[in-house]
């Protein structure tokens, strides 16, 4: 052997330094979409719990949505882009097999020259992105990591499917993941299961959509989909908290996949959450924005009550593959930190 | 073993009234889930859901759509 090899000093630990996000302008009723689906805004509001959904007009792209939250959650952050060295984007709504759209976002950001790559997990994205920065950050890969979910869904809706079109909406999270002196990120309890891929996701592929002169649509069998996150998800929710060290009554914040309402209540009676936590329902106002929805539905509570900032949260991100992640993490300060000029103040700025 | 189907019943029943409020007393055999008792698909799914673990049965999800009256459950249940 000629010589040894470095690695890079590793970090005690990782946290979510702040949250950004963007919303499709227009809030789309139910009453508007009822019709092709022989529905009404009752038995949506009933079956869903939402009662608009956010959907970008047309020339808004969901790159343009991406960097939007981004920016917001840089500019919270109180870092520039030249102090990312990564871009990790989750996104269904990308329609390139390659190249991927997270290197056109780093650009569009001035992070030119960081690494960035796309991460295929659906609604399950943004929390598989959180985990992978908290082991890069920890390890010293990486020091400033954005995470972002974004999707513009109402590209792949079908307004007469009944299953899954009229619960979706676009928007993009943004999460910048920097170095912190302990563990602010707790150990992600993630997984899949691909004997039920075709329970969710899109109904054709790309070469059947050439081939037969039609665009794909997702399509989801919502009972499936609905107990497996109801039960099994829920399962896996108990896990993370196990492995971040705590019990269920400690969490203070429930920031779970804005499926749908249902769905969220019994996983707040499945996990044993305490009556007194605090409950993500963007849903209601936003829909279902796949990867974007668990930032999204941060940024929303932080916003409308500063207060959670520092409280402890379950992220729980859950969706076509199947795929499944859930994390315990420290919420960052609400509102924005003192930008740093330079560079950080401290090692774990 | 096969399963009583008088105690799967009332262990159902109990569930029913657990998850969806409705009365003991509106439960029976011959009540069609949906059109009798109003439970729809995914109130459903709980209730069997909660029926798999209590009995120690599987109910496969495709099985579902074919469990329209509580006697269908019963039968699934007790002859699983």
């Amino acid at each position: 052997m000629k010589g040894a090899l470095l690695s890079q000093p590793a970090n005690p630990g990782a946290r979510i330094l702040a949250v950004g996000g963007a919303r499709g302008d227009r809030l789309v009723t139910n009453a508007e979409l009822a019709g092709p689906i022989d529905s009404s805004d009752e038995w949506i509001r009933s079956r869903t719990g939402i009662a608009t959904r956010a959907r970008a007009a047309d020339d808004q792209s969901m790159l343009d949505l991406a960097e939007a939250a981004s920016r917001a959650a840089l500019a919270a952050a109180g870092l520039g882009p030249d102090q990312l060295d990564l871009v990790i984007l989750g996104s269904i709504t990308h329609f390139l097999q390659t190249p991927a759209a997270a290197p056109q976002l780093a650009t569009r950001l001035g992070a030119s020259g960081a690494a960035a790559f796309d991460i295929s997990a659906a609604c399950a994205g943004y929390c598989y992105g959180i985990g992978l920065a908290d082991c890069l950050v920890r390890s010293g890969a990486a020091t400033h990591v954005l995470v972002v979910g974004a999707d513009k869904l109402s590209e792949m809706v079908d307004p007469t499917d009944r299953t899954i079109s009229f619960l979706l909406g676009d928007g993009a999270g943004a999460a910048v993941v920097g170095p912190s002196e302990r563990p602010r990120i707790g150990p992600a309890v993630w997984g899949s299961d691909g004997a039920q891929a075709g329970r969710v996701g899109q109904d054709i592929d790309y070469r059947q959509a050439v081939a037969g002169g039609v665009w794909p649509t997702l399509r989801q069998d919502g009972p499936s989909v609905y107990k497996w996150a109801v039960f099994e998800i829920s399962k896996a929710a108990r896990a993370a908290i196990a492995a971040a060290g705590l019990t269920p009554d400690q969490i203070e914040v429930f920031l779970p996949h804005q499926a749908n309402l249902r769905i969220i209540e019994q996983q707040v009676k499945r996990i044993g959450l305490s009556p007194e936590v605090i409950v993500a329902r963007d849903i209601v106002e936003t829909g279902n924005t796949s990867a974007a929805s668990v930032p999204l539905a941060t940024e929303r509570l932080l916003r409308d009550d500063p207060q959670i900032g520092g409280k402890l949260a379950l992220q729980l991100g859950f969706g076509a593959g199947l795929a499944y992640a859930a994390q315990v993490v420290e919420l960052p300060p609400a509102g924005h930190r003192q930008p740093t000029a330079g560079g950080p103040a401290t090692p774990f700025d | 073993m096969a399963l009583d189907k008088n105690d799967v019943l009332e262990g159902l029943t109990e569930i029913i009234v657990e998850e969806t409020g409705i009365d003991a007393d509106q439960i029976a055999l011959d009540k069609s889930f949906a059109d009798d008792l109003d439970i729809d698909s995914l109130s459903m799914m709980t209730i069997l859901a909660l029926a798999e673990d209590r009995f120690d049965v599987e109910i496969p999800d495709d099985a579902v759509a074919g469990l329209t009256t509580l006697a269908d459950a019963v039968d699934h249940i007790a002859g699983a």
